[in-house]
């Protein structure tokens, strides 16, 4: 035990004294934190709130475009232009200005739509009504085309443009025109019906809505937002990217000769990693400290939102501790089996992004492709990640994290063990 | 009196993994308590293969070491808290203290804090750091990294100390310091291996010389006696010399 506190003492007098390893321990992660948050609230903002430009191509020039333009200028986050320099836009404008990024979007209203789809409905309405009176006198007399080919509305994105931008336009555009074609089917009805008073009283509203609802695993309703979703994936993220300076620790301890001095003493390899691991872990659960009250004083003064803690604070310390474990595991077997810092260095750096890319920290796990889904599960990044998103956005109890908690910890026992049998072969060579 | 050697080197052969020659070939040798005994060598001899095997840190490929009787098989624990070990290299944490360098490895050995202090502050005064206990390794200079080196070796005073070229790049006041820090220690019965490239000072310092060659022991007596026993030899290096030859010893 003796034997064991001074082993703490000397890391932490010497990360004390290190201005850099503090920086990087510290400093990094919350800058980290703070400016993916910011930019994901910002990047969040673009499409719910602020309005992009987009141009709108008009080759119709009826009724329909005019409807169409009409209902883009009352979406929140769209702000259509149809002119520039007093002249109409024209699609090969459009495509320039769209391909060179001036633009996002350019949507392409196709020549005839209004009439095209005036006729497509009378055609429909007159079908319908001759079925119900037996009479042919509605399509003799509407004379409408047996034939009328699809109508294409074509949207421009400029290629950088995010998938879940496109989506949203891509959805809005499609509301938009389903909700015009039923308003004119409703128009045509009147006009061959006359003013029934039955259609009148017709509820146009949707009649069927949807309601967006956040479950969560103690049933109260959860409101997760860019401050929820991104503290647990990037405190973890900085958690893990430990393995760094922890490697590089030991790999350096070898460099310097003070090792060697080491493995003449009495003192096992597993006492010497183990208050390298102590250190560390005060270290990740300080991390995880300064991350939470930055989110709960500072990101609030920053324009973002509050950090929900949910009341589970004792469960995230949990999941803090056991993933601050799962990263000194892997630090101390890296920094076992790497002799320098050129090795170790970009190989622990490298591995860090790999982790999270593949434990979902930045593309949710169900968005990958299956094969990837499959290799997700054994990232220890994906457990602890698991474990966070539980205890902030489901509210998940103890019982609900116990498998991450078992597996991270079962990791950490694991690589030192590895670490210990591999030290100890190496002395044989 | 025990009489038993305190290292016992029986048929030791070394060959590190992926390469053709051994290190160290069939070595035997006794080394009784109270010897300072040199281990002298070309570069690439296997000096720094039998101290390191001696004290633990690599295993052999094949013979047996005994420290005291014990080995490191079945008494590594026991056999690591009675040896000191100075390597070549400034093994000290730059960025701490000389003190707190001097109490961490101390209580590597199971020594208080308050059992150590005392210890330290003693050593440093004799080796003439005591103004410099609290200040930090990476202003010393390399004279007195050796030093500290040295007292970090000698804290838990042991039974054996080994030494790996302890006044390497040092100025002569050091060296001096060393050496005599090293007489004394060995008056008050601490056996000491010890080995070096500067043979005037081996030749002074050592009750017993073993020169090393291509992994084997090819001379091993008192300096005085090597001397006398080579023909022309002045001293140790002439010694030296006529046993390991002239011809240069570069390996990769």
């Amino acid at each position: 035990m003796h034997r064991f506190l001074a082993s703490i003492k000397k890391e932490f007098l010497l990360l004390a004294r290190d201005p850099g390893g503090l920086i990087i321990l510290f400093l990094m992660p919350i800058l980290l934190v703070v400016t993916i948050t910011l930019i994901q609230d910002v990047t969040f903002k673009s499409i719910s709130s602020n309005s992009i430009e987009i141009l709108l191509v008009d080759k119709d020039k009826g009724k329909l475009s005019s409807e169409i333009q009409k209902s883009f200028s009352e979406i929140e986050f769209l702000e259509p232009i149809s002119e520039i320099n007093n002249t109409p836009i024209t699609e090969e404008e459009a495509s320039l200005l769209v391909a060179s990024g001036d633009y996002q979007l350019a949507v392409i209203i196709p020549e005839g739509l209004s009439s095209d789809l005036q006729n497509q409905i009378d055609k429909n309405i007159a079908k319908i009504l001759e079925e119900f009176e037996g009479s042919k006198d509605y399509l003799d007399v509407k004379n409408v085309q047996e034939k009328l080919s699809e109508k294409v509305v074509k949207l421009y994105f400029d290629p950088i443009t995010q998938e879940t931008f496109r989506s949203s336009v891509i959805f809005a555009v499609d509301k938009l025109v389903a909700s015009i074609e039923t308003k004119s089917i409703y128009e045509a009805f009147e006009k061959e019906l006359g003013e029934s008073q039955s259609l009148k009283s017709f509820n146009r509203e949707n009649f069927i809505k949807y309601q967006q609802i956040n479950p969560s695993l103690s049933g109260e309703s959860v409101l997760p937002n860019s401050v929820q979703h991104n503290i647990p994936a990037w405190t973890l993220f900085a958690i893990f990217f430990m393995i760094l300076p922890l490697s590089l620790n030991l790999v350096h301890e070898k460099g310097q000769g003070t090792f060697v001095r080491l493995q003449t003493t009495p003192i096992s390899y597993a006492t010497i990693i183990l208050g390298k691991a102590f250190l560390f872990l005060l270290v990740s659960l300080l991390q995880f400290t300064l991350i939470l009250l930055l989110g709960i004083y500072v990101f609030p003064e920053l324009g973002l939102p509050i950090l929900d803690l949910g009341g589970n604070l004792e469960l995230l310390y949990l999941v803090a501790f056991s993933s601050g474990l799962g990263a000194i595991g892997l630090g101390i077997l890296l920094g076992t089996v790497f002799n320098s810092h050129e090795q170790a260095a970009p190989f622990g750096a490298v591995l860090v992004v790999l982790l999270a890319a593949i434990g979902g920290v930045w593309v949710p796990v169900f968005a990958m492709p299956d094969t990837m889904q499959v290799i997700a599960k054994i990232s220890p990044m994906n457990w602890g990640l698991e474990a966070f998103y539980d205890c902030f956005l489901r509210k998940g109890s103890l019982m609900d994290i116990l498998p991450e908690i078992g597996l991270l910890i079962g990791f950490f026992i694991s690589t030192i063990v590895i670490a210990i049998l591999y030290y100890e072969k190496k002395k044989a060579i | 009196m025990d009489v038993t050697p305190l290292i016992q080197i029986k048929n030791i052969s070394k060959q590190y993994k992926g390469t053709t020659f051994r290190s160290l070939d069939t070595v035997n040798l006794e080394i009784s308590r109270g010897e300072i005994y040199g281990l002298l060598g070309p570069n690439g001899a296997g000096k720094t293969t039998l101290i390191s095997i001696l004290c633990g840190l690599i295993k052999p490929t094949s013979g047996v070491v005994l420290i005291s009787g014990k080995s490191f098989k079945t008494q590594a624990r026991e056999i690591r808290k009675s040896i000191g070990v100075v390597p070549q290299e400034y093994a000290l944490y730059p960025k701490l203290t000389a003190k707190e360098n001097l109490l961490y490895f101390g209580s590597m050995f199971g020594m208080t804090k308050s059992e150590l202090l005392p210890i330290v502050l003693s050593h440093l005064d004799q080796l003439g750091l005591l103004p410099f206990a609290d200040k930090k390794i990476k202003t010393f200079s390399g004279g007195m990294k050796r030093r500290v080196n040295l007292i970090a070796g000698i804290l838990h005073n042991p039974e054996l100390l080994f030494l790996d070229e302890p006044t390497v790049g040092v100025d002569v006041q050091s060296k001096q310091a060393i050496t005599a820090k090293l007489q004394e220690l060995n008056k008050v019965g601490t056996t000491i291996i010890y080995t070096s490239h500067h043979l005037r000072e081996a030749q002074d310092l050592c009750s017993l010389v073993g020169i090393i060659d291509s992994g084997k022991i090819i001379a091993e007596n008192t300096p005085a006696k090597l001397i006398a026993d080579t023909e022309n030899a002045r001293n140790l290096e002439d010694v030296f010399i006529a046993l390991t030859g002239r011809e240069l010893r570069d390996y990769a």
